[in-house]
């Protein structure tokens, strides 16, 4: 008398399918940038020989607006000053430093938003009073904040993690919340019988029972650190991380639009990897969990 | 003929249900009275099924007698203990509907949540729940996970986990409601199996009058608006019970009379088509 | 449903005084924090003397907010348009992609995950790109950056919303053989809404913070970022936080817009989310 055959979760077929997916994806893009420079770009010159005249011409397609491709891979392999290291080098330092003030933001926003989530689910007088704060926090873009604390605090990258932080609390929060009210009411009921006390049943129930929440929630306040963390080294100038590589290759934009390009990959990919990063985890901790459909 | 006959009340009482009332604020402060008047001994060893229509407080008074609800009047004593004192002294097993297993833990763990709970140590746990798996036959599935076992599966798990602690009291509340026919004639057996085995006094909510009487030493049939007792019925059917019983016309009269005792609870006449039915039934048997 | 053999009270005096009571109980506690908080507030900078760098009294921003009030309120209805435009531009592409994809399997396939994906790009850091096609000075730049973060969450939860539908409900209309387009109307619509208005309400932050960040990245001296920035660089803190309350009007406002919408739309909905986000 067996059950149903085993399942072990999505399966191989699927999960290669969405790899795939997104290499195709990417190709399209890359595809994409240069069919724009073909069509309606500046004319294509190597050493100054003309290769290929497009035959419409868009501004926001001119080598200006948007360089081509293989230059923008190309300055990362140059140094910007001379005799020194790469621009892709410098890059990854920056976007290590940038990642530092996210993580540690992602770890301080989590763990205060967890502990919140967990304070105002039990005591419910204190859910009336703070939980309109909390919504209310996420409508006021914290963004505007930041150069208050930055410059107020005049402390490096933990200013940048404070602000960061501050991005993560809420859906972690929100997210703790669902996730613990989302237990079972017979479970709760199974556990009274059991007279176990409430911090058996948070400890066995509720908290197991809401990491399917809470990784949803990581995988939004992931993102936001990494956000959180760039924004804050806007305001006072910090040049030792990607959002300070952002202002300075702004700056310099007419002469070498390619680096601010090379600087947005990065950006981009340090976004993707702290995604990346939930996900993997994800898969981790909820490997016996049952599949169900994403909780947004 | 028989093997055990279980106990009946009269012999040391296990819960002893005296003049219980519960009455719900109900939703714009109007009182809904759910049970009245209710007086109940269970004796050890017995196998009782609480039998009604929807809103007759069947389930409301298996809470009481788990202590998951107090009573507004009245009292509840479990081997002379208040239910409060039983459910502190974890003497309940509790099985629902749906089976209500952690997708988060294995069938194994799944089974000594209550032995950790009481504080059980690791080794003896492990042992107690192999134990309670290998009872209700399925020790080959400690490691999987709940949502890999079909519906009567995990209700088996249910069973071990509300055993585990080797209860004075095992509570159900239809648990085998959600099963198909088949599945449940296969499950009452397993369940009946099980009761023999471990000789705990179980108190069974239920729909069906066939399941009522088919595991039951006595069948408790009670009525709506206000919940009561009306009607007690013992059946004395003989143990063990195989698919064979369903087959005895003392089986088909217990049923005839517990839906006899449940329409007059609900105030119709018992009517001809009773009596129509029952000489068909002894006219075929005879036949 | 029967009442016992006690007296029964006058229902209708004790529910109207009952609910009115719990009214007032459910705001009372939010209403005590923020008057607890201010008092605090302002009792510690004076006592302490706590500097004025970070932290001014809830008092001095009051005045400041006062004497620089219009301002910083010119510069706030610079960068509320800035979102708004963003909102939106982003809320039209996002409810008009998602609408696309969601009825193509294949296309759906293959973009939802990368449209997840795209969604944990920093997107500000697109900022400087904007400017540099629209020109610092073009609110346009902004609006580009807002429509940016807010398209790919409506897009994504218009996508959602429009595919989960029970497969019990579908089945029920293909009974009644029913058009696409009448499914589409009376069932995958409806059940799509509330995942449409959460995207909303995230929208009206990003749009803001879209805004912000890109004034951050350089805009006009009168724009809500570059006020903020700027007297931050003086220490000049109180007109600082001033204009991040106006900043914070501005995502308050957009949001209970979007509460506004929704309780019009979906009337059988918004009372049931009250304790939900």
């Amino acid at each position: 008398m067996s059950g149903e055959g085993s399942v072990t979760g999505r399966s191989a077929v699927s999960r290669r399918r969405r790899v795939l997916g997104v290499l195709i994806v990417v190709l399209v893009i890359a595809l994409a940038w240069v069919l724009i420079k073909f069509l309606a770009g500046d004319p294509w010159r190597i050493d100054g020989q003309l290769v290929h005249n497009p035959p419409f011409r868009w501004k926001l397609a001119n080598d200006q607006s948007l360089p081509h491709i293989w230059q923008v891979f190309g300055t990362m392999t140059r140094p910007i000053q001379p005799g020194g290291p790469a621009l892709a080098s410098l890059l990854f330092d920056f976007s290590v430093y940038t990642a530092r003030g996210a993580a540690l933001g992602f770890a301080l926003g989590a763990g205060f938003g967890l502990s919140l989530g967990i304070l105002l689910a039990h005591v419910r007088v204190l859910e009336r009073a703070l939980v309109p704060y909390v919504v209310m926090s996420q409508t006021v873009p914290i963004i505007a904040i930041a150069p208050v604390i930055v410059i107020g605090l005049q402390a490096g990258w933990f200013s940048v993690a404070i602000v960061a932080s501050y991005l993560t609390f809420f859906p972690v929060t929100i997210g703790t919340l669902r996730g613990l009210r989302s237990a079972d009411p017979r479970a709760i009921e199974l556990m009274r019988s059991l007279a176990a006390g409430r911090r058996e049943v948070l400890w066995k129930l509720r908290l197991p029972a809401s990491a399917p929440y809470l990784f949803t929630a990581f995988k939004i306040s992931a993102t936001a650190a990494v956000v959180g963390a760039i924004v804050g080294e806007l305001p006072a100038g910090v040049r030792d991380g990607l959002g300070g590589a952002l202002l300075s290759f702004n700056q310099y934009y007419t002469i070498a639009p390619e680096r601010l390009w090379a600087a947005l990959i990065f950006s981009a990919g340090l976004g993707i990897v702290a995604f990346m990063l939930v996900v993997a985890a994800e898969r981790l901790f909820l490997r016996g969990y049952r599949q169900t459909e994403e909780l947004t | 003929m028989t093997a055990d006959q279980p106990a009946s009340a009269s012999a040391s009482p296990v819960v002893e249900v005296r003049g219980a009332r519960k009455v719900f604020a109900g939703q714009s402060g109007q009182r809904v009275e759910a049970l009245r008047d209710i007086d109940l001994t269970i004796g050890r060893g017995e196998f009782i099924s609480l039998i009604g229509p929807s809103g007759c407080g069947k389930s409301t008074l298996l809470r009481l007698i788990g202590d998951l609800t107090s009573p507004s009047g009245g009292s509840v004593t479990i081997s002379g203990k208040s239910a409060h004192r039983a459910r502190l002294d974890r003497d309940y097993g509790i099985v629902f509907q749906s089976p209500v297993l952690f997708d988060w833990r294995t069938v194994e763990k799944n089974v000594q949540l209550p032995l950790e709970v009481s504080g059980v140590p690791r080794a003896e746990r492990h042992e107690r729940a192999a134990r309670m798996l290998e009872l209700v036959e399925l020790s080959d599935f400690a490691g999987h996970r709940p949502w890999q076992l079909s519906g009567g599966m995990q209700q088996r798990v249910a069973i071990a986990r509300a055993l585990a602690l080797n209860p004075q009291i095992l509570l159900m509340d239809e648990p085998f409601g959600a099963l198909d026919e088949m599945t449940r004639e296969r499950m009452n057996l397993e369940l009946l199996r099980v009761w023999q085995a471990t000789g705990t006094t179980v108190v069974f909510v239920t729909h069906s009058i066939p399941e009522a009487v088919f595991l039951s030493t006595r069948v408790v049939v009670m009525s709506p608006r206000p919940g009561r007792i009306t009607d007690l019925i013992d059946v004395d059917l003989p143990y063990p019970r195989t698919i064979d019983t369903r087959e005895l016309e003392r089986y088909f009269e217990l049923v005839t009379r517990v839906r006899e005792s449940l329409r007059a609870g609900e105030g119709r006449e018992a009517g001809e088509q009773a009596e129509a039915g029952r000489r068909v039934r002894a006219e075929g048997l005879s036949a | 449903m029967t009442v016992g053999n006690t007296a029964v009270v006058q229902p209708s005096l004790v529910e109207a005084r009952r609910s009115l009571w719990r009214r007032v109980g459910d705001w009372l506690p939010a209403v005590m924090v923020a008057i607890g908080f201010l008092l605090v507030w302002q009792v510690a900078v004076m006592a302490f003397g706590v500097q004025r760098f970070i932290l001014p009294a809830p008092l001095a921003i009051a005045g400041a907010f006062g004497t620089y009030f219009s301002e910083i309120a010119a510069a706030a209805a610079y960068t509320a348009t800035e979102a708004i435009g963003g909102l939106i531009f982003g809320v039209a592409g996002g409810l008009l992609v998602g609408f696309v994809t969601a009825r193509w399997v294949s296309a759906r396939e293959a973009l939802l995950p990368f449209a997840v994906a795209i969604n944990a790009i920093p997107i500000i850091a697109f900022a400087p790109i904007m400017n540099n096609w629209f020109g610092l000075a073009n609110p346009a730049s902004k609006m580009a950056i807002a429509a940016l973060l807010v398209f790919f969450p409506v897009m994504i939860n218009t996508v959602r919303g429009l595919t989960l539908v029970e497969p019990a409900a579908l089945e029920l209309m293909r009974s009644t053989a029913a058009s696409e387009l009448t499914v589409l109307r009376k069932v995958r619509i409806p059940n799509a809404l509330p995942f449409i208005f959460t995207a909303l309400k995230v929208a009206t932050t990003l749009a803001t913070i879209g805004a912000i960040v890109g004034e951050y990245f350089g805009a006009p001296r009168a724009s809500l970022g570059q006020y903020i920035v700027q007297h931050a660089a003086y220490f000049n803190f109180e007109r600082s936080w001033a204009a991040i309350i106006f900043a914070a009007a501005i995502g308050i406002s957009l949001y209970l817009l979007v509460l506004l919408l929704e309780r019009l739309v979906m009337p059988w909905h918004a009372s049931f989310r009250s304790h939900e986000t």
